[in-house]
């Protein structure tokens, strides 16, 4: 009879094979239809590699069918979260080359809206990343709370979602004869409404051990990666158009640009608490001084652009939107390209995740704060 | 670096570089097979130190297609545009810059995916948006089948 031995095997000799998941399209934290092709060992990250295109829309090639007054309306469709941004990105640019000099009321109105559309875009943010981690409160206070903008908009403009309100030469409408009475009530109640959301999230115990000092991106690498926007403000890359090259109103305004050292998923995350208070003060130092006059100047329907290049950089809820139009002096540009914030953003996750276990990608991710409209153009 | 600085810097780092001011910002053709090297001393260099690649685009011309490369300095806040022209339309070739900085990888795939451009040594090149049998939608002589776009 054979000797009964006992094996005892230690961790490093039981050996498994590294395996491959397709994390998409349609999982429920990426937010839409994005697919990421993870490699993993165990648990652990090795390897991510997205995967887009899958509502790729061509709007760059349809741009080039367009004219200039046509194509704003269409760039609300890619960054939904910061439609009003898209759409005056390509207002300013058209402006800019043609040297418009915009009305002063639709400036105000226009950052007024930017900031607006900020706070909305980071509350629709902040109660998706709480239910990616597992918090689901946090989606019924984010969505109940961002309806009141919403409404402030859809008074306005006829839209909650795609406002299509800011147009070469000025916005499309003038405010509502309610505007500033509601959004003064609306600043007045988040700003009691938003430690609530520092009460619920931030001071949780339990959603601070799973983003303090997880997925670490240095400024080196912010930089290196193009990450902007309060992803790259985190890790301390002071990336603010609306500080570098300021536009419309923002060279009227007083504001910090807020940024963070650490880099890590609960800076990214606080950041954008911290700038939700930082656009409720810019609304509050435009809004009593809307100044009189018209709000846009008459421009024709078709404007042929003069022969050149123009590039054109605003700053959105996820960094820096950029528009870049070659025109060769017709009505339609020759070419037209978007830096959309979400492209360069996505590509950075890569290098944060390696090493970090799986339900750590999650989080990471969700501070990305990925729109895939956006990514996908 | 103000923008008749960096035209002058420029024009002493590499003489054969076509510079001219464009609206706002100072725009510079390369040649085609300097182009890696000059990148790296745009990089570099500390009187440059353009460190962050902000915006790369591909483009359709009647004899040539582009890559336009906007690159912003974070220390000194000056931005500069790099344009280089491929050789012809059969078979454009640049080379690729990811390796001086890594954000140039996904974006030289969309001027791939989209126009055709093969970059040469790019680490994990793939078309990003469209399957394999696409055109290269963004070229001036695509045939739009679907009829998405029409004129």
């Amino acid at each position: 009879m054979a000797e009964y031995k006992e094996v005892y095997l230690t961790s490093d000799e039981i050996k498994t094979d590294d395996y491959l998941v397709n994390m998409g399209p349609q999982h429920p934290s990426t937010h839409g239809v994005l697919r990421l092709l993870v490699k993993l060992e165990g648990e652990k990250v090795l390897n991510v590699q997205p995967h887009i295109g899958y509502i790729h829309s061509g709007i760059e090639k349809m741009t080039e069918s367009l004219t200039y007054i046509q194509i704003p309306h269409l760039t609300d469709r890619m960054d939904y979260l910061a439609a009003h941004m898209n759409n005056e990105a390509v207002s300013l640019c058209v402006e800019k080359a043609l040297q418009v000099e915009v009305p002063e009321r639709a400036k105000y109105i226009r950052t007024i809206f930017d900031e607006l559309q900020r706070i909305a875009s980071h509350q629709l943010w902040w109660c998706a990343f709480g239910m990616d981690m597992g918090a689901l409160t946090t989606f019924f206070y984010g969505l109940r709370d961002r309806e009141d903008i919403l409404d402030i908009f859809e008074e306005t403009c006829g839209a909650r979602l795609t406002l299509n309100y800011s147009i070469p030469g000025g916005v499309m409408f003038d405010i509502h004869p309610n505007f500033q009475r509601d959004v003064k009530a609306f600043i007045k109640k988040f700003r009691a409404k938003l430690p609530e959301y520092e009460r619920l999230l931030t001071g949780n115990v339990i959603f601070r051990e799973r983003t303090k000092g997880v997925g670490i991106l240095s400024k080196e690498e912010a930089i290196a990666y193009g990450v902007t926007g309060p992803s790259g403000r985190a890790s301390g890359f002071s990336c603010d158009i609306r500080k570098k090259q300021p536009y419309s109103a923002y060279p009227y305004v007083k504001f910090n640009e807020i940024m963070g050292t650490d880099g890590d998923t609960f800076t990214r995350y606080h950041l954008r608490i911290l700038e939700m208070f930082e656009s409720m003060d810019i609304i509050e130092q435009l809004i009593d001084n809307i100044p009189e006059g018209d709000y846009a100047v008459k421009m024709k329907g078709v404007t042929k652009l003069p022969e050149g290049e123009y590039y054109q950089r605003v700053e959105t809820g996820r960094g820096e939107f950029g528009v870049y139009v070659i025109s060769d002096g017709k009505k339609n540009p020759y070419r037209m390209k978007f830096r959309s914030p979400g492209f360069s953003n996505l590509f950075a996750i890569n290098n944060i995740a390696k090493g970090w276990k799986i339900a750590d990608l999650v989080a990471i991710m969700g501070t990305f704060d990925l729109v895939i409209p956006d990514i996908d153009r | 670096m103000t923008n008749d600085s960096l035209i002058q810097s420029i024009s002493s780092l590499l003489p054969e570089a076509q510079i001219k001011m464009g609206f706002e910002y100072v725009e510079a053709f390369i040649p085609v097979d300097k182009l890696h090297d000059f990148m790296l001393q745009m990089k570099n260099n500390p009187e440059m130190a353009f460190d962050y690649l902000i915006c790369l685009t591909g483009a359709d011309f009647p004899d040539h297609l582009q890559v336009i490369y906007h690159l912003e300095s974070t220390s000194h806040n000056h931005v500069i545009v790099i344009k280089v022209k491929t050789i012809g339309r059969e078979n454009p070739s640049v080379d690729s810059v990811s390796d001086i900085w890594p954000t140039a990888d996904p974006h030289e795939n969309e001027a791939f995916d989209l126009l055709g451009i093969k970059f040469n040594n790019h680490p994990e090149p793939r078309r990003l948006f469209l399957d394999d049998t696409w055109g290269y939608p963004l070229r001036k002589d695509y045939q739009d089948d679907v009829h998405i776009v029409s004129r």
